[in-house]
């Protein structure tokens, strides 16, 4: 199949950015999304042109490396990430539009490249249980009951792309935050710093260009782990909870 | 015959640092053995950590929790993407919570004969010492382990095992306890004592006065190429299988760290070592650019199975029972569909060679999950690997809980490695080697589920001591930044890259990389011989040549230039990969992963020769494209006597 894409090129922060129109033949459905870029890019590189920059590692899912904003959408038209996404899903002839993710916190660093070291900031403000190597008690000592177990891992699945912040109107992060403290603090072993951590999490979330929540909903549908949009008002019980005490 | 073939034969390795003693008390011993360093004085010692794998991650948050100045680095945007992260099924460890036989000596036991005899005694009792703590400490994190009813954690099988030791969470196991790693670290950086730079590679290793006194780096943002100085180097920078282009590495997972610490002096161990996982999704094409593993966890309740006739090209559905093969229940009764990784993937490559693959080009094996779903029940099934069912449709658009998967073997991953002793270090002094970047634990084959294990083991529990040892006993003088020798990597490491941008000439570096694959996967791949690998390493030195004249990299130095990484990494590719053949071919006998076709046995099983090859070989750099000279490290079998593998 063959495309025309309208790719973002944006050489640096300072530099205002375009869009570039772009045709791409010899789509096969089974490529990635990532891999029909492959092809565009070594197309480029053979004219002496710059390649396309984007960020991907892992190419299964997991890393949470790519991302881009595919025809308005977050990572594309399917619940996954950009490399996950096939071109059986695109139709011959099509016009795409691809960007990067679009939110004041992650600023371009290239073409559909941003910025997100706010999130691992987030993180480093109270995203852990502080438990030094070599202090930790038996695993068995205590127990986890299923339920909990599992609900704090469907919340650990967060893969940290961005997606959430991209979709949300705001550009809020409460998603990725909400994941984090609800993982955590559903656990025994998050207990102890169960009020600090969310006071700190959402501190810097806060001190980062997101914006704020307004319950739109985009973040959890544009969430290629599923976390759901329950952890939003999970996270506002935290907080509550852990200011009020 | 080209030079590089004649190789010279060194000094064999002299002493592994190991300590004496029964195989019990020698990691007690090490450690009390082991100098310390005062707590008040640990911060003024900095140590370099590249890479923020399970192995990089957990020992960038240990030392810094010990005290140390800790500067550590990523080429990703964020420490969390590491590809440790990637890792699906699980972690080993010898809790013996089933109470179904399971101890520690066990566990060294299973993991010395799965990797076929050729890893070093003391350093896997240690491994399987440390793992029990390893889960503790990953329970104490929050990592969110698979439970059962009661609230305990859940174990399954793995390959090679008959016991079940592998603790997991879901199919994201890697996941979770990378995320539990980085959070350590996160805290750690938060609070200043980690110096973290992302996006940041290491491109060379300053060795000063004989010792690893720190990296040249380059910005991958900025392109500003930058010299960090310390009292020790860690590379935790994960192993070499995308020398092949196509495995189950992340895009960017590279060899460029170890490579040009080899090329400073720090030997490389079994470089042919390299492991063919049998569950991966079959390539669909040309412009495949990855490939993905189905976790090994599937064999657990999965069947494998061809069509009994060659070139059957039925639907799987419209075979029947009676016509289909399910070799490896036939060939290996008592282990089944749960054989080692390096039999599994050697058996599939048979059945496939023998033209009954399946799928297109014949090039796949059938992974059956319909008599586990009608014994268990799809929501059974979908709780252990739903995910994984996921991620197969969403690649292929087939239904694996109506359709059998199709799966074939991938390079997944490397045993060898920068050739380190007991105490992780390597032959520079103050250059540790971490994780998958060593060749230590493992020998010829890995087990499932035990890179994670080593990955955490090496960072949270082996490397702190050994490095407290190692800078008790220095005198830490700071190095002057503006020293010649440290300058004059860091010139080299720019000439390089400037040569890199102006050669402009017609080819991608993607072009050469994926030649090059496509040698190693023929010649170097999960079945060699001699006459394959002397093409091979003939034609890899011509492809170097060519590289270097035709290479070509749009844009500048100045800015973030992927292609500029893409050719660096592959320019080192094309230097390792010469070593990998030459390993190969100097080991004539078959093991674990590496199979030589010259060395079987009667029923076409690896046949070792331990009269003449049990040693690791450590090879030692003399030049690009010059003949190495091989160290042999004589492996003593005290415990686990040698014996022919037999899983059947």
């Amino acid at each position: 199949m063959n495309l025309t894409l309208r790719i973002w090129r944006q050489a640096g922060p300072d530099d205002p950015g375009g869009f570039s129109t772009y045709r791409v033949g010899d789509i096969s459905p089974d490529m990635s999304f990532l891999e029909m870029l492959d092809t565009l890019n070594e197309t480029l590189a053979l004219r002496g042109e710059e390649p396309v920059a984007f960020d991907h590692d892992c190419r299964e899912g997991i890393c949470g490396a790519c991302g881009m904003v595919i025809d308005g959408q977050a990572h594309g038209p399917q619940p996954t990430t950009t490399c996950q996404l096939h071109m059986r899903h695109f139709e011959d002839g099509a016009t795409v539009d691809v960007e990067p993710w679009r939110a004041a916190a992650f600023p371009v660093v290239k073409d559909l490249v941003v910025d997100r070291s706010a999130l691992d900031r987030v993180i480093g403000a109270g995203g852990y249980i502080t438990a030094p190597t070599g202090s930790a008690p038996e695993a068995h000592a205590t127990p986890v009951p299923k339920e909990a177990a599992d609900a704090a891992f469907e919340h650990a699945a967060c893969i940290g792309c961005g997606a959430c912040v991209a979709a949300c109107p705001n550009g809020s992060a409460m998603l990725f935050t909400a994941a984090k403290v609800v993982h955590l603090n559903l656990l025994p072993q998050g207990a102890p710093e169960r009020s600090s951590r969310v006071r700190g999490m959402v501190g810097a979330m806060d001190a980062e260009d997101f914006g704020g929540c307004t319950n739109t909903g985009e973040c959890a549908t544009a969430c290629p782990k599923g976390i759901p949009l329950s952890a939003i008002s999970a996270l506002n019980r935290e907080f509550l909870r852990g200011t009020l005490r | 015959m080209t030079p590089y073939l004649d190789y010279t034969v060194g000094a064999p390795v002299a002493d592994t640092r190991a300590p004496a003693g029964p195989i019990e008390q020698r990691w007690d011993r090490r450690r009390f053995e082991a100098k310390l360093v005062n707590p008040a004085n640990r911060r003024r010692h900095t140590v370099i950590v590249v890479g923020t794998g399970l192995a990089g991650a957990s020992a960038g948050a240990t030392l810094a929790e010990q005290g140390y100045r800790v500067v550590q680095f990523c080429f990703q945007d964020s420490p969390r993407r590491a590809h440790s992260i990637a890792a699906q099924g699980g972690i080993n460890a010898a809790k013996n919570y089933r109470n179904d036989g399971d101890s520690v000596r066990r566990l060294f036991y299973d993991t010395v004969k799965g990797g076929d005899f050729r890893a070093r005694e003391s350093n896997v009792h240690r491994l399987a010492q440390i793992s029990v703590e390893i889960i503790d400490q990953c329970v104490a994190q929050g990592v969110p382990f698979a439970r059962e009813y009661g609230g305990l954690l859940d174990t399954r099988s793995f390959g090679g095992v008959q016991v079940q030791r592998t603790f997991y969470a879901r199919g994201q196991t890697g996941q979770q306890l990378l995320l539990g790693a980085y959070q350590a670290l996160s805290r750690q950086i938060a609070g200043g004592g980690v110096e973290m730079h992302p996006r940041t590679e290491m491109l060379d290793l300053v060795v000063v006065d004989g010792r690893a006194r720190g990296i040249v780096a380059r910005d991958l943002v900025t392109g500003e190429v930058s010299t960090h100085l310390a009292d020790a180097v860690v590379l935790a920078t994960g192993g070499y299988g995308n020398v092949f282009h196509l495995s189950t590495n992340a895009k960017n997972s590279n060899a460029t760290a170890v490579w040009r610490a080899h090329r400073r002096g720090a030997w490389f161990g079994n470089p042919c070592f390299t492991q063919i996982h049998p569950t991966c999704i079959p390539r669909s094409g040309d412009h495949q650019s990855k490939l993905t593993l189905m976790s090994e966890s599937l064999r657990n309740d999965g069947r494998i199975w061809v069509p009994k006739a060659a070139g059957d090209t039925r639907p799987p559905g419209e075979i029947p029972e009676a016509e289909r093969d399910y070799y490896l229940e036939r060939m290996y009764p008592s282990f089944g569909n749960l054989v080692p990784r390096d039999i599994a993937s050697r058996a599939a490559k048979a059945v496939c060679d023998e033209g009954r693959g399946v799928g297109p080009g014949g090039q796949g094996v059938y992974l059956d999950f319909a008599d586990a779903i009608a014994r268990l029940g799809r929501d059974t099934v979908s709780a252990r690997y739903g995910n994984l069912f996921e991620m197969y449709e969403r690649i292929t658009a087939e239904d694996p809980y109506r359709v059998p998967m199709r799966i074939y073997p991938a390079v997944h991953y490397t045993m060898g490695g920068l050739w380190v002793d007991y105490d992780l270090q390597t032959t520079v002094p103050g250059l540790f080697a971490i994780g998958e970047a060593n060749f230590s634990d493992h020998g010829a084959n890995r087990l499932g589920a035990s890179a994670l294990m080593q990955g955490l083991a090496d960072g949270y529990f082996v490397l702190p001591p050994a490095l407290n040892d190692y800078l008790a006993r220095q005198e830490s003088e700071p190095l002057d930044p503006g020293h010649p020798q440290v300058e004059a990597v860091r010139q080299e490491v720019v000439e390089r890259l400037d040569r890199l941008l102006s050669v402009r000439g017609d080819r991608t570096p993607e072009s050469f990389h994926r030649e090059l694959g496509r040698i190693m996967w023929d010649e170097c791949g999960m079945a060699r011989n001699d006459a394959g690998l002397r093409r091979a390493l003939a034609r890899i030195p011509e492809l170097r040549q060519e590289f270097w004249r035709r290479v070509t990299v749009p844009g500048t130095g100045e800015s973030l230039n992927q292609q500029l990484e893409k050719a660096n990494r592959v320019a080192d590719h094309l230097e390792l990969a010469e070593l990998m053949c030459l390993d190969a071919l100097h080991r004539t006998e078959s093991c674990g992963g590496h199979f030589r076709e010259e060395s079987r046995t009667e029923q076409g099983e690896a046949l070792r020769d331990d009269e003449a090859f049990s040693y690791a070989a450590a090879w030692e750099f003399t030049g690009t494209g010059r003949a190495p000279v091989l160290h042999r490290e004589q492996l003593d079998f005290e415990y686990v006597h040698p014996t022919q593998r037999s899983y059947a």
